[in-house]
């Protein structure tokens, strides 16, 4: 695999976190108690730092004097290969969870793929990674539960993201040309293959919080060609704001 | 008997409790939450240690206000990092208030009423990069020193709470001071944001640590208590002798043109403080005021239905067990 093919292969699954961090990063300070504030930065936290992890590695493959800041601030939108699902604003608390439960159910069962790779750094990451997200996972699984199986007025929220979070999940299944090469050489995982799994846990948890998966047919790709949804500018206008406004410093 | 007496009786036996307590205090013991303690105590004691809670809380909503906007990943993640210790500092100040037998509601409710103040300092805008690296450096630095001395506050809880609230804050602070080394060292432009957040935090930092000792209410009583070690003028001349070298050490100038080394008393002269400045942010007419505690009452609002939900959950949960159970 080449290596630039390689690169795109991580940034799809770097962005991701980089861009979920972000969002979660922008409510720091505005939890609905603070403990629930303090878990939710933890997990931006994990986020942020699994993907200085990628593009520190990114950066390295690279070869010439590129750095993980580069790499995060500098690129233009259409070169972020994140889904939509992880753009999406915090409209909501039950917003914020129901993305953060769809996307870590997929992470999970991605890194848990993702540490048979047969690239040793990619494996490393995946390995640290796992005991991470199943703490995300179990941590948004707990509040899908209490806010569906909670009050009317919780269930009708949370459902409602739901309704509309759902149309995103597809695109996470989805493979792209570098996905394709990654898997044949051992490197990437099948995502298509994790698809079924996936609901089963999703509709498991949901049974469980008495909310139901819509019986939509339509679902919204584009992300992971950088073709993004209105959101993603303005939260890549905060993201790269100090090194648009002052390139080329040290910070 | 009759009820003057009975008054009297009640009088003379809270007299020799309290000079138990005063005696307990004078040899260093710490008071624990079952402990009797002197209305008064308890009183100024939840005020004290919420005033602070709310201030670490508060706290959060301007350097948050820099995350999603931080220069670089390191930074980025340390900024959250921090901001989430500010966050960490507020749960264990929270609790430490609520053996003092006042609930957590009850103290958010006076914060968002009004009723009990925050730290002026916090509503200050942050307007540039640099006022993160001024807010760690001045800022913590100044709430250090203020706080130091509070690990051997009389109050258990409170005392142990400082003590770990202490070594992040100091951490904090270098941190701030490495942000603000790292611009003045930089291009001529961060240089210039360095500047500009040092003229614009220098006063409001020297205000933190309290009106002058001739204005100040509380100082006498605290000191018995040991709340307070050092009277707020002496707080703020080491603060002030411990921060212009630091200034000097990076090239920042100090926005005081009345600053001097003092050979005689071996402390810096500075100039006349703005106290009506102070006392507007005190009343609330600063410049973020409405801002910040509009942040946190719709926070809490906007959180209602979550924690009802929350509650609600864990009944039906309980109401299960108990069926299986039965």
């Amino acid at each position: 695999m080449k290596n630039e093919n390689k690169i795109q292969y991580i940034y799809g699954i770097a962005d991701n976190a980089l861009i979920l961090g972000q969002r979660l990063s922008e409510l720091c300070g505005h939890g609905p108690n603070l403990e629930t504030d303090i878990a939710m930065t933890n997990m931006a936290l994990d986020l942020l730092g699994q993907t200085r992890s990628y593009y520190q590695y990114v950066a390295q493959l690279s070869g010439d004097d590129k750095t993980e800041d580069d790499i995060a601030f500098l690129r233009s939108e259409r070169q972020y290969k994140n889904v939509l699902l992880v753009e999406q604003p915090n409209r909501h608390f039950g917003y914020v969870i129901t993305r953060q439960f769809f996307y870590d159910v997929f992470h999970l069962l991605l890194l848990q793929e993702l540490q048979n790779s047969s690239d040793e750094t990619l494996s490393a990451i995946a390995k640290k990674g796992i005991k991470e997200v199943s703490y995300h996972q179990r941590f948004s699984s707990d509040w899908i539960k209490r806010l569906g199986d909670g009050t009317e007025e919780s269930h009708q929220k949370v459902q409602e993201a739901i309704d509309d979070l759902w149309r995103f999940t597809d695109e996470l299944f989805h493979m792209t040309d570098d996905d394709d090469m990654a898997l044949q050489d051992n490197i990437g995982v099948n995502t298509i293959a994790l698809k079924e799994r996936y609901v089963q846990m999703v509709k498991e948890v949901f049974d469980e919080a008495t909310l139901t998966i819509p019986e939509t047919k339509w679902f919204q790709k584009g992300g992971k060609q950088g073709v993004h949804s209105e959101h993603m500018g303005y939260l890549l206008s905060d993201l790269q704001y100090m090194q648009r406004a002052y390139p080329n410093m040290k910070w | 008997m009759s009820e003057k007496e009975v008054k009297n009786i009640g009088a003379e036996q809270s007299r020799s409790l309290e000079e138990i307590f005063d005696q307990r205090i004078a040899r260093d013991e710490k008071i624990e939450p079952r402990d009797w303690m002197p209305e008064k105590y308890r009183k100024t004691h939840i005020r004290q240690i919420s005033q602070h809670a709310h201030s670490e809380i508060v706290g959060m909503l301007p350097e948050g206000n820099w995350i999603s906007r931080a220069p670089s990943m390191r930074r980025k993640v340390a900024l959250l990092a921090k901001v989430q210790d500010e966050a960490g500092h507020g749960l264990y100040l929270y609790s430490a208030c609520e053996t003092l037998g006042i609930s957590r509601d009850e103290l958010y409710e006076q914060l968002h009423t009004g009723k009990a103040k925050y730290s002026s300092i916090f509503n200050y805008p942050t307007i540039t990069w640099a006022d993160i690296g001024a807010i760690g450096w001045l800022v913590d630095g100044a709430a250090i020193i203020n706080q130091v001395p509070l690990c051997s506050t009389s109050y258990g809880p409170y005392a142990r709470a400082m003590v770990r609230v202490c070594k992040e804050e100091s951490f904090h602070q270098r941190q701030g001071y490495e942000i603000m080394m790292t611009l003045a060292k930089g291009t001529p432009e961060q240089k210039e944001l360095a500047q500009d957040a040092l003229n614009r935090w220098w006063w409001p930092s020297l205000m933190m640590l309290g009106p002058t000792d001739a204005e100040s209410v509380h100082t006498e009583q605290s000191m018995k208590w040991k709340l307070k070690r050092k009277t707020n003028d002496e707080l703020r001349q080491q603060f002030i002798d411990q921060t212009v070298p630091q200034a000097d050490l990076i090239g920042l100038a100090i926005p005081d043109p009345e600053l001097k080394w003092n050979e005689e008393t071996g402390h810096y002269d500075f100039g006349e403080i703005d106290w009506d400045e102070f006392w507007q942010v005190v009343k609330g007419h600063g410049p973020c005021n409405k801002e910040r505690l509009s942040a946190r009452v719709n926070a809490w609002e906007e959180g209602e239905w979550v924690r009802d939900a929350a509650m609600a959950y864990a009944e039906k949960q309980d109401t299960k067990k108990l069926k299986k159970v039965i």
